[in-house]
Parts: structure tokens; sequence; C-alpha cells
């Protein structure tokens, strides 16, 4: 018997409850036989229809949240249950979209609908007439599970696998396969049955529920190859792996969005992810306006086509807002199943636990600190823990990094967001004020910051030149107090070679086309070089001496990091700074 | 139709609660009491209980006092009539002008689609150098000024308000006192400009929930005049005074408070409302300035501590002063580079020269003793503070750059400023 997947919904009857209850954007809905934790229902006003979920039930009462502004809803008003947990649709025409929290396309609900985001509106996420050339790559009587691939169609510049949907457990066998063409997204292009004979048919798109992780690996593995960001703050000291988690907590105006801005362009992975989750609209302009312009450096096409922009700003509904981050996750999920690195940047997930807050809050649950509910940090390390590195049926590996921006009120990091955070991420890239403010870029703390995973340098030598930043720095603060007469020619020095450390390397010129851009191979060259100049013995006589000749050494050095490398003039300059070091070694 | 109700069940606070079926969110109803009518927004229903919060608040409020739903939510009047008219917080007239009835529109409407939205371009001339050249206004910015109680920061909102090439001003006051309003007022008129003005005066004298409107109906008219193609300058002032007025419902509702007592939605709120700030395709646009008071001084507070989150960027005034440190645009660099090719060498190196200053100036207090150098940097940290810093100048944006390398020249050898050569070679003044 053939049934198709999604007749079976459409079988039942919708159930409709009422509304007793309005309290801000949550609603409580009375209903008859049954609802199902977290199921998505509709209040019908007019002609529109909101979305909202089950949050909570007690007794013959479900407690929802609307997805939209609840101005204008009575007591009385008709909610419909789907029977469905909040869920995303996948399938090829993902890449380069832009989407709110649900998967709704901005652009076309602005053709659609103009200036303003519309209330009730409900638009396809993918394009479900358009055409995919599929090649078939099963063959009538393989063995298959949830996600083996059936065949592969061309998306932008990677092989979309068409894989069998993740929710079928078990053993299926292949009954047939669409031949290679043109299909849209609901023509079958498989069909296959389980054990017991029962034929199911796949079409190129299904749909996932958010929150739940999508597991159709074998297993997740230690992330141990580095993500390659270009910065070098981030890759020689604090680096990240694919696969991994990291966090930026950062007062305002502390570079936050910049540093993943810059991140998103120039990361070392196929996929990204951006979640502007209740921050600014205006920065998702930027990124939504230049993007499509900017050429990727690897591929050579837009980086808009290996781009998704998950976009819920500050200004519209909170509790789409709290589903944005899992929505992203989700889609990162899905193209990870495919083999291929993804790199999620969530920004920011303080707005996305404030409305967590705030749901809690009109729940009337006991509060925990500053008022965020007791599940805070389980909520917060699920999330992070949806990230991996993973080795899939076929034997190949897809990784999904996470990295989430963190806004701690008053710029404090003991705020239970960040706190909660950093328990669970592998890399803490903390930003600082001083830094900021003394223009500093990035203004990543490098005394402050930490990570767990390995990156392009040998884990030694970046300890060695970390100890000589301590150390630079406690000179620092005692030169502070006693003042530059009091301090050593010796400790001198190692405050001088701290603060060369610090702004020939750590530091970056964003405006600079080679600077901003440093590449594995760079960053490994050049560390080699300064790693040696801090460890080389300097014969000093003086203060000013030490300082006039480091003065001059970082002038050298910030010259060649504006040099391409590889060229005659990198050699002369870097001939130049030995000369200059050879100078002033101790024999 | 509208439905009529005479038992009050409870006053709680400036919120009151009927048993009416059939209400829906956010209605608006009128309270007759003997005092007069004020408007109530409904915040909450719970079955037939419904909630509503007094504009005019409870005091003299009686049980069986009438309140009358009126079918719809908070709407404001839009037309051409508004300029140059005063209106209160509730939108009726303050002055002795005739109340307006057409054409009416919701506020608080839906958010602008981000990717209708396009990166501001257009630089908002004041003529205030600490703004202009330091830190550009920028057509659509969302920007407060960080100020403590006694500081201009009024002042300073009606010398933009005149000087500013924008279309239209609304000016939102929220708890405004009474010598404030009628400043803004006489300020307005003097310079001529209350005739592309509309004026939404909420006073200290008001009941405190009025003023929560106040955000919204600006807003609202200047999305409207924005969608047809005018450039509308908003000035909220006090916006500590809207979170206030919030906090004070948030906790008669008996909601959880977050931090210092003020919501756990505080964010979203004032987020919801600056992100009306909107450059239209096609169309005009709606510019934010907000005067955010910190109460002790003290940017960590909830109210400045989000408000920064949200905009782009802040002005910090202090000691009748727009600060150079801390102060930011983030969206100067859109604008700074096409204004004239020496104005971003200005902006970064006389703000470098300055802070050389305070060290020196911090060094002289201590009493070190003064090199050359130190000197230079007296008279410059001098002439700077008067000749850009004064609010009081009032000089183009041109005149501003022109004026500084004046100064410069005036203290230093042009090798000493870090300039580069050929910005020196065209700028730099001959004696």
């Amino acid at each position: 018997m053939m049934s198709s997947r999604e007749n079976g919904v459409q079988m039942a009857d919708k159930k409709i409850g009422h509304i007793t209850a309005i309290n801000g954007n949550m609603i409580e809905v009375a209903f008859e036989d049954s609802v199902i934790q977290n199921e998505v229902g509709y209040v019908l006003i007019n002609d529109e229809r909101l979305k909202s979920e089950v949050i909570k039930i007690t007794n013959n009462t479900a407690f929802m949240q609307v997805y939209e502004i609840t101005k204008g809803l009575k007591v009385g008003d008709k909610v419909e249950f789907t029977g469905e947990l909040l869920s995303v649709k996948l399938g090829p025409g993902i890449l380069s979209q832009v989407y709110d929290g649900l998967q709704n396309p901005l652009p076309a609900l602005a053709e659609a609908h103009g200036f303003f985001l519309p209330r009730g509106v409900v638009l396809d996420p993918i394009d479900t007439k358009k055409k995919w050339h599929f090649t078939p790559t099963a063959k009538v009587g393989d063995t298959v599970y949830k996600g083996s691939p059936l065949g592969a169609v061309p998306e932008g510049i990677f092989q979309h696998k068409i894989m069998v949907p993740f929710d079928l457990e078990g053993e299926y066998t292949v009954v047939s396969v669409a031949k290679e063409g043109d299909y849209d997204l609901v023509e079958t292009i498989g069909v296959i049955k389980d054990t017991k004979g029962e034929e199911i048919k796949v079409t190129m798109t299904f749909d996932w529920p958010v929150k739940i992780p999508i597991t159709a690996y074998n297993e997740k593995k230690i992330p141990t190859e580095p993500m390659v960001t270009k910065i070098r703050i981030v890759d020689t000291f604090f680096p990240i792996c694919k696969g991994g988690t990291y966090c930026i907590p950062g007062p305002f105006g502390a570079g936050k969005t910049v540093l993943q801005q810059l991140t998103s362009r120039y990361a070392d992975v196929d996929i990204v992810i951006i979640a502007a989750c209740g921050e600014r609209a205006g920065e998702v302009v930027e990124t939504l306006r230049e993007f499509p312009e900017l050429i990727d450096p690897k591929t050579g096409r837009s980086l808009m086509e290996r781009t998704i922009i998950i976009c819920n700003t500050s200004s519209m509904p909170v509790a789409a807002r709290e589903a944005s981050v899992y929505t992203a996750t989700t889609l990162g999920e899905y193209y990870r199943q495919m083999g291929l690195d993804v790199l999620i940047l969530a920004d920011s997930t303080s707005r996305w636990a404030q409305a967590m807050r705030e749901l809690s809050g009109r729940l009337e649950e006991i509060p925990g600190e500053e008022a965020f509910p007791a599940y805070l940090e389980s909520r917060i390390a699920e999330f992070y823990e949806r990230a991996g590195y993973v080795e899939l049926p076929d034997g190949s590996h897809g990784s999904l990094t996470i990295g989430g921006t963190v806004s701690p009120a008053g710029g404090n990091f003991e705020e239970p967001v960040t706190q909660a955070t950093l328990k669970v991420v592998g890399a803490f890239h903390g930003l600082s004020r001083a830094r900021s403010d003394a223009r500093k870029y990035p203004a990543i703390d490098p005394i402050e910051s930490w990570t767990k995973y390995k990156g392009i340098i040998p884990i030694e030598q970046v300890r060695e030149a970390h100890k000589v930043l301590r150390r630079g720095n406690e000179v620092h603060q005692m030169m502070m107090v006693v003042g530059e007469e009091g301090t050593s020619v010796n400790d001198f020095v190692f405050y001088l070679k701290g603060e060369y450390l610090d702004s020939v390397y750590l530091q970056q010129d964003g405006f600079d086309p080679e600077d901003a851009v440093s590449n594995p191979e760079r960053q490994q060259y050049m560390f080699k070089k300064i790693h040696t100049i801090l460890y080389t013995e300097f014969a000093f006589d003086t203060k000013p001496e030490a300082r006039h000749f480091f003065n001059e050494l970082r002038q050298m050095t910030l010259d060649w990091n504006y040099i391409k490398m590889g060229t005659d003039e990198f050699a002369a300059q870097e001939k130049k700074i030995n000369t200059h070091i050879q100078s002033k070694t101790k024999a | 139709m509208k439905k009529v109700y005479n038992k009050i069940l409870s006053i709680v606070g400036n919120v009151i609660s009927v048993n009416a079926p059939g209400v829906s969110n956010e209605e608006l109803a009128e309270v007759k009491t003997r005092r007069g009518t004020s408007l109530a927004k409904v915040i909450k229903i719970d079955k037939d209980l419904v909630s509503l919060q007094v504009f005019a608040g409870s005091r003299g409020i009686s049980t069986d006092d009438e309140v009358r739903f009126l079918g719809s939510p908070m709407k404001v009047s839009f037309s051409d009539n508004m300029l140059g008219r005063i209106f209160n917080g509730s939108g009726n007239p303050r002055d002795n002008g005739p109340a307006l009835n057409e054409n009416l529109i919701e506020i608080a409407g839906p958010s602008v689609n981000p990717s209708k939205r396009i990166i501001p371009n257009r630089m908002i001339r004041t003529n205030i150098p600490m703004i202009d050249v330091f830190n550009s206004l920028v057509v659509s910015q969302k920007l407060p000024i960080f100020s403590v109680s006694g500081e201009p920061y009024n002042e300073l909102l009606a010398r933009i308000a005149m000087q500013a090439e924008v279309d239209m001003i609304i000016l939102g006051g929220i708890g405004l006192k009474f010598d404030e309003y009628m400043y803004f007022r006489d300020e307005l008129e003097k310079g001529g400009a209350l005739s592309r003005s509309i004026f939404f005066m909420h006073t200290a004298s008001d009941p405190v929930v009025e003023g929560l409107m106040v955000p919204d109906l600006c807003l609202a008219v200047a999305e409207q005049f924005a969608l047809k193609g005018k450039d509308v300058l908003v000035l909220l002032t006090d916006m500590t005074n809207f979170a206030d007025a919030m906090k004070e419902i948030a906790i008669t509702m008996e909601q959880v408070p977050s931090n210092r007592g003020y919501p756990g939605d505080l964010y979203s709120q004032l987020a919801s409302r600056y992100e009306k700030a909107v450059d239209f395709e096609g169309a005009g646009s709606v510019t934010i300035l907000a005067a955010t008071t910190m109460p002790g001084d003290d940017v960590t507070h909830p109210v400045p501590d989000n408000t920064g989150y949200i905009t782009e960027g802040q002005f910090y005034l202090r000691n009748g002063r727009i600060e150079p440190f801390g102060s930011l645009s983030r969206l100067k660099q859109q604008v700074n580079k096409d204004t004239r090719d020496d104005h971003r060498a200005i902006m970064d190196g006389m703000i470098q020269l300055y802070a050389q200053y305070l060290e020196t100036e911090e060094k002289r207090s201590m009493g070190f003793r003064m090199s050359d150098w130190d000197t230079k940097l007296l008279k410059y940290g001098g002439l700077f503070e008067k000749q850009m810093m004064d609010l009081s100048v009032n000089v183009s944006l041109e005149d501003a750059l022109d004026s500084g390398w004046n100064i410069l020249s005036e203290c230093f050898n042009p090798d000493e400023t870090g300039f580069r050569s050929n910005l020196i070679e065209k700028y730099w003044p001959k004696s």
C-alpha cells in the first residue's frame, strides 16, 4: 500500500481550541481532547493565522506563546492545532536565503507586502516549483537508512545531497529512484520500502522539528581540525576547531558584531549561517546588501551563495526570536549531513536568553538569578552541544561550529548568561572595553581569553609568547605604581616585548587589504619570526635606548604587515628587520 | 457596538480590572470619573476579567465609575494639520486648537522588513562641530544622549531641532518639567521651527502612565510622514522616565522584575521603539535622538545599558560638552568619506592629540615639570575645548575643519601632528 507522508497529517480532523486568557505574547487555550507539548497551533483572527506553540499544559488548558503581536485577540477566538512540532523545511534552495526566525523568506514577504512585516502571513520557505537537476546515486535494491543519499542536485557551488528523511528509523530498501533529470520539490524522486514492505515516497524536501537535534550520523568526534578565521589573535592564540564552540562576550561598542561580520566573510568553512537574534536591523542590512557583491576568494563566487541569514531583529516578535536560534541550528545540522563544514554565528545569545526570560515570567515560574529561568543553563548547554564534528554513514566528515556573542548587562561577565555559556564552550574570546577604547582592534583581551582547542601554531610556542605577554602586562601594572624610574632595564624590556607582540601581531588593521586577512602560512611564518625576537636577549644600557629600538622595530614590522607575502619587497623588509635585531643582540 | 460596564472590581496602582466579555487585547477604553474622562488600555485578559492601565492614573476612580470600551486599539490622527500643534500623552490637544479626528492611524504598528532597509548614507548637518566633525549624525540613525540631571541636554536637543537639515521635527516629552516644556516651545517658536514641528508633551505633573504612549504616538506619526517622503527627526526626552513608567506598571501587575526592578522585557520594549528609525527606499526617513539620563551617572544602569546595545552609538553630555571619548556614531563612516578629504584625518588626529593633552593635564595637576611638548599640548587643549567642544560654537562642517587646521597650526609644527603630508600641504594654513 502506498502512503504519502504529507497526507498522514491531513487524515485526522483539525483539533480546535478557544482562547481563555491573554497576557502579552502568551495565551491560554482551552481544548477538548488532546494536545502535544510543543505542538504548533494557529490563532485564527479575521483572515490572519498567527503561529503559536504550546509550552505548558495544565488540566484542559494549553499555554501557548504566540509568534506574532497579540493585539486585537479576544477571549473565545479559535485556535487550530496542527499536531506538528515547530519545524523548518529542508531541501535545496535554502542557501543565500534571508529568513525570519520561523523560516519565512523576508525578501519574498517584502515583494508581496511592501515595507512592513505583515502579521499572520506564512510563505513557502523554499520555492517548491523551482526545478533542480537531479542525479541519482542510489540503485534499486540498495539498503538505506535515515540520512542515506539517494542522489544529489547542484546548489550553487555545492552538491546538495537528497537524503532519506531523518525521521525514518530503521532499514529501508530502495524500490525505485528517479532518472537523471529536472524535478521540482514536490515530485517523487524515489520510493523506499521498510522491512514490512510498506512503501514510502521520498521528495527532495521534508520537515524537521527545530528543537530536536539531527543525529543521522555514526558518531561525534573530538574537534581537532582548526577552523581558520584569518584573524591572528584567534588563529594563533585562541583557535577554534571545526565542530567546536566559542563565545564572544563584550560590552556594547566593543566590536562584537564587527568581529562576527569579518568571521562570516573570511572563515575557512563551506557554509556560514548568520543568526541575527534580537539585534539591530541595521547590522543585518549591511550583510544583506554587501554580501551579494563580495566575492569569496576561495570559490570566486558571490559570498551570498554560501550564506544563510536568519534575521529576527530586536523589534520583531520576541517568541520568534527564541525560535530563530533553533532554526539556524537545524539548517546547519542539515548541511552538515552532506559532509560540509558549517559555521553558525549567533548574535546575540543574550537576546535569546532574554526571550526565554520574558516567557518564563509570563508563565509565572519561580525565577533564578536576575529573573532568568532555572533552566537557562541547560538550554544554553543544549544549544552549544548541537555543534560537533561528526562521522557520517558513508565515512566522510561534516562539522557544525557555533560561535555566539553574549551581551552582558553593564559589560559585567559575572552575569548568568555569560557564566552559563562559559561552562559549555570550548573557547572564550572576551572583548575588553579598555582595548576597544584604545582603538586596539580586535578588542579580544589576550590575558583573559582562553581556548581548549589546538591551532595552527605549536602549542608550546604559543604558551611561550603568552608568557611574555603576561610578564609584560605585570611590569606595566607595576610601572603604573612605581613609575618608569623604579623599573629595571630587564623588566622594562619585557614590557616592551609584550607591547611589541600586541601591536604588530595581536592587532590587525581591518582597513588594509593585506593586513586585514592573514592566512595560516603567513601567520606561521610571521609568528616564528616574532617568537624568535621575543626570546632574543638584547644588550641595552638604558631604557630610552631600548624604547627607541623597539619603536623602530615596531614600525618596520608594521610596514612588513602591509606587504604581500612572497614578494621581493617582503623579503627586503624582512632583511631590514633581521639587521635591526642583530644590531642589538647580546653576543 | 460599544460596551459599557460600571462595576470596577479592583483598583491597584494605575491598573483597574472589570468583568467584560468579548474585549480584545490592547483595546482602548474610556473611564468616566467625576474628575473627567481618561483613556485606558487593556493589558491583560483572563477569561472575562480584563485589566486596564488607566492613563490619567487611578486616583479618584470610584468602583461604580463607567468603563466604556471603544472597540479598537489606540489610534492617532495623522494629517498636515498637526504641524505646529501640541498634544498630550493621550494624543489630545494641549494647546487651544481643535481636536483632530480625521485619518486615524494605529500606533505601535508592525516593524519594517529588514530586507527593505537600505544602508544609511546621508549625513544630517547640525553645525555643532562635536557632532558634524567627530561623530556625524546620519539619516535614519537612532542615537541617545547619555547625560545626568542638570546637564543641558534639552538645550542641546532644541538646538539640534532648529539647526538640523530635516523636513520636520516631532518632539516627544516624557515626564518633562513644565518650564522645560515651555523652553522647547519658546525656542522653536523663536527659531521659526514651530511650523514644521509637532509636540507630544507629557509633563512631570501629568499621570505617569500617560507618558508611556508618547514614544509610540511620535513614532507612528513620524513613520507616516516618512512614507510620504519627509525626512523626520524625532526627539524624545527623557527615555529614562519612559522606562520608569514601564517599571511602575510591571510591578503593579506583579511581574517578576529582572534588574533593579525593571521588567524583563525592557530591552525588547526599548528596541521596538528605537527600531522605528528607518530610511525608506524611495520615500522619507525617521531619525531618532533621545535623551537618556543616567541615574547616578552610571552607564551600567539598566536603562542606559540596554539603550546602548540597541542604538547606533551614543553622545555623552558631561559638563555642558559632548565628550570626545565614549561618544560614538556607529554610522559616521558611511558618510564622512564623502564630505572633505581631510575630514577623517581631522577627526582622528585631533582626538588623539586631545587624549595626549588630557594626560599632560593630569601630569600638570600632579605637579610634574612641563616640557616644551607639554606646553604645546596645554595650549592645544585649551583651544580645542573653546573652539570645538563648547556647545555655543555654531559653524558649518567645512568651517569647523578649517578651524581645526588653524588650532593645529597655532600650537604645533606640521611634523608634530602625525598627519599625512599631502593633507598638510593642502590644508596647513600658510602664514
